[in-house]
């Protein structure tokens, strides 16, 4: 019994996936389906596919799916069926309109961001060494006595043995 | 200008946390839904469908049937507590505002809802009985409650999930009926 508990502790977390069964006309139709599944949002979950998803909305959106692959519907007809009801949302790799511009377009503008913002640094830091020269040239001759002075009372402090 | 660029991750970091702070505070007002789905359906006519009305199975109801009036259609359940909330409100929508509604029952056992209105009181001038949910994912529908406003051509002009009380009721949908009894004055002049 304890041993029985621990097993089903452990393939609980792998139990995820909803089982149903379909019957289906033939075997391109499965796998269509399990690719449906896959990359069909259920429309009532933030985040879960229609495969992963036990909400009674996604139960129906796989029988549905289920009638429509038997039906002998297209692909395009199939995610064209969805959209209608429960907008690009139920897409996870939604198609490109206006309103999913930004959601495509986004990572490509901060990679331009990125290689811009690179560039200028490595640029800057190319400048940067002669912006130092410059600046310690530009200290009068006081300054640079103060700084001789300095390093030449450092010197002396190491060299004098510590009693 | 030097100096300035030192601020500007403080600058950034306090615009990222206001438009969180903004954001977490509306989701507690109930204000802003994240689950809230821009409906597709909406400016395009209410769907066609073929189904039995609930109180009287021999009445085929149809899209036509909810052409022609400004109307909510309620999409409402036995087994959704968030509908036993809303219920009382739409019965005061029904019978002090004289609002139309209409009735999806939806994925629910035909006795159960009879049962029901006819002990909290029946808001709906017709209801259709929508047992597998054909009709529900037609419109769209995630879950009860949820309330579409219709104008007099039968085009949904709102989708809202949830139930609907008095805040939401002024809020949401009364500055739309206003707007759509305008237009329907509008059209029906020329």
């Amino acid at each position: 019994m304890k041993y029985l508990l621990l097993l089903l502790c452990l393939i609980s977390p792998f139990a995820t996936a909803v089982v149903e069964t379909y019957e289906f006309g033939n075997e391109v139709n499965r796998e269509r389906y399990h690719q449906f599944i896959d990359e069909l949002r259920c429309p009532k979950c933030q985040n879960q596919n229609l495969d992963g998803s036990n909400a009674p909305i996604a139960k129906d959106l796989r029988r549905e799916l289920h009638r429509l692959l038997e039906d002998g519907q297209s692909d395009a007809q199939i995610v064209e069926f969805m959209v209608e009801r429960y907008g690009e949302f139920v897409l996870y790799r939604p198609r490109f309109n206006a309103e999913t511009a930004v959601l495509w377009l986004a990572p490509g503008i901060f990679l331009l961001i990125g290689i811009v913002v690179m560039v200028m640094v490595f640029k800057r830091q190319k400048s940067a060494p002669s912006v130092s020269n410059t600046d310690s040239a530009s200290l009068d001759t006081d300054e640079q006595q103060r700084l001789q002075d300095l390093l030449a009372a450092a010197d002396n402090n190491k060299d004098k043995p510590n009693a | 200008m030097q100096r300035f660029k030192l601020f500007l991750p403080l600058i950034a970091f306090v615009v990222v946390a206001l438009f969180f702070y903004i954001m977490v505070s509306r989701i507690g007002d109930g204000e802003y839904n994240p689950q809230d789905l821009p409906s597709a359906l909406v400016n395009k006519s209410f769907p066609a469908f073929n189904l039995a009305q609930l109180e009287d199975p021999s009445v085929q109801l149809q899209q036509r049937d909810l052409v022609g009036k400004i109307a909510l259609i309620n999409v409402w359940a036995t087994w959704c507590p968030s509908c036993h909330v809303e219920h009382g409100y739409l019965n005061y929508l029904a019978t002090e505002k004289g609002i139309t509604i209409y009735g999806v029952n939806y994925k629910d056992k035909a006795p159960a809802a009879l049962r029901w209105l006819q002990d909290k009181g029946n808001p709906y001038r017709l209801n259709i009985f929508d047992p597998m949910g054909r009709l529900g994912l037609d419109m769209g529908v995630t879950g009860a409650p949820e309330t579409y406003v219709i104008d007099h051509r039968g085009f949904v002009r709102m989708r809202f999930q949830g139930p609907i009380n008095e805040t939401v009721w002024q809020e949401k949908f009364q500055p739309l009926m206003e707007q759509l009894e305008s237009e329907q004055q509008a059209q029906g002049g020329v």
